[in-house]
């Protein structure tokens, strides 16, 4: 039973919503790429009615889900805590579902590609493999000694905040991947391990400092960076990841973390 | 990667099918795997601390060379006449006395070792294959270490009356 009050709140809603949303037509040119049917990878136009306050991985949902159902991504959340979907966004690292078309310029077409210094599989999906090798070469676990207490591990806030930075890594690998060393040399640990292993070198609870940095201190450790600060500039969460690793540099020379 | 392949753009709806381009057999499919990827089992641990070394004398041998070279450039291109006073005898009058013996030497060694540490991480930084590598710096060494005993046995053997 409808009564007008509701017909005419309704209405003013769908004015509102018909008002608010004007959809632009924005090409999107994707570096698509699969080893079974081609060597050579190939840019692909699409074409799509878009809302320019939705996000670039709504425009990639829209093109597999609508368009080419062949076009291959990961995405998981959503909502840029997972960490899945970092890629190339006119040629710098973004999180697609943190990416509004609108800041990407949509008046020209906006590139989309695979991110850079790790194997592509297919389209945008790299291996992920040689990341997660170097994330696990820096311990990223609590290391202790002595028996376990009963209670948490306390810790003062001041503690707390000493590493509160790189406790933000989603692990996307933006960082690493737009890296100029690591595009060279993949045996480079690469930011993204560097913070977290600073996020635990930092840690007042953690008793594996001395462990890390020696890892750190190596031909492929921490040395290897040349502050150019892209891995700073691709970070979706912020953090900032040349100060992490100047931090672990001055730790390894100043022995005092 | 992108380098050495060929980008072409696909202006259209379709699908990117590929085919026609390859040869349709999949076992022809390849991925481009990047250079040195890091495994399980390399790199391998070297555990010295040659790399920190070498990091901080890059900064401090920079800090020292500013101002050894800066006095070099005041010295020979600007005071007393210029760039015109410099000869032989210059020369000869300079390292007549210990201090500029010393200030030369230190700069040629500095300087010296500070480019080839220079060139070093370059040929890290771009050198893909171990080879490669290993062929440039032996080369690098070579030359680093022939301009260096050759510069200071000048220094210490020169003789003014030649």
């Amino acid at each position: 039973m409808s009564t007008p009050t509701v017909e005419t709140h309704s209405a003013a809603l769908d004015a509102a919503e018909a008002g608010s949303v004007q959809l632009i037509s924005v090409t999107f040119r994707i570096r698509r790429f699969n080893p079974e049917e081609h060597p050579d990878p190939v840019w692909v136009d699409y074409q799509l009615e878009m809302d320019p306050k939705e996000r670039v991985l709504d425009a990639l949902n829209k093109i597999k889900w609508e368009q080419d159902g062949t076009l291959t991504y990961r995405r998981s959340c959503a909502h840029g805590i997972c960490g899945s979907d970092a890629m190339r966004i006119n040629g710098r690292n973004r999180l697609a579902c943190k990416t509004l078309i609108k800041d990407v310029n949509p008046e020209k077409p906006i590139t989309i590609e695979a991110i850079k210094g790790l194997a592509v599989l297919k389209d945008l999906i790299v291996d992920m493999d040689p990341f997660f090798q170097a994330y696990k070469d820096v311990m990223p676990f609590l290391i202790t000694s002595g028996n376990e207490p009963t209670r948490e591990r306390l810790q003062s806030q001041a503690d707390r905040e000493r590493f509160d930075d790189t406790t933000k890594c989603i692990l996307c690998a933006a960082c690493t991947s737009s890296c100029p060393v690591f595009w060279n040399d993949g045996q480079y640990f690469g930011p993204a391990a560097i913070v977290n292993a600073h996020r635990f070198i930092f840690d007042s609870r953690d008793e594996g400092a001395e462990q890390r940095l020696e890892v750190l201190n190596d031909r492929e450790g921490v040395w290897r960076c040349r502050t150019t600060f892209n891995c700073s500039e691709a970070c979706p969460r912020g953090i900032e990841v040349t100060k992490a690793i100047q931090e672990v540099k001055r730790a390894l020379v100043t022995r005092r973390f | 990667m992108s380098a050495e392949t060929k980008d072409l753009v696909v202006p259209s709806l379709q699908a990117h099918t590929g085919q026609g381009l390859g040869t349709g057999n999949p076992a022809d499919a390849f991925v481009v795997e990047p250079a040195r990827a890091r495994t399980k089992k390399t790199p391998r641990r070297t555990r010295t601390n040659f790399e920190m070394l070498a990091w901080l004398f890059m900064r401090l041998s920079g800090v020292v060379l500013v101002v050894l070279v800066l006095g070099h450039l005041l010295i020979n291109l600007m005071l007393d006449g210029g760039v015109s006073k410099i000869s032989f005898a210059f020369v000869a009058g300079r390292w007549a006395s210990p201090f500029w013996q010393i200030w030369d030497l230190l700069m040629l060694w500095l300087a010296m070792l500070h480019g080839s540490n220079g060139m070093r991480t370059v040929i890290n930084d771009y050198a893909e294959k171990d080879a490669t590598r290993l062929w440039l710096k032996g080369l690098l060494a070579v030359a680093t270490v022939f301009t260096v005993v050759l510069g200071t046995l000048v220094i210490f053997t020169f003789d003014p009356n030649i």
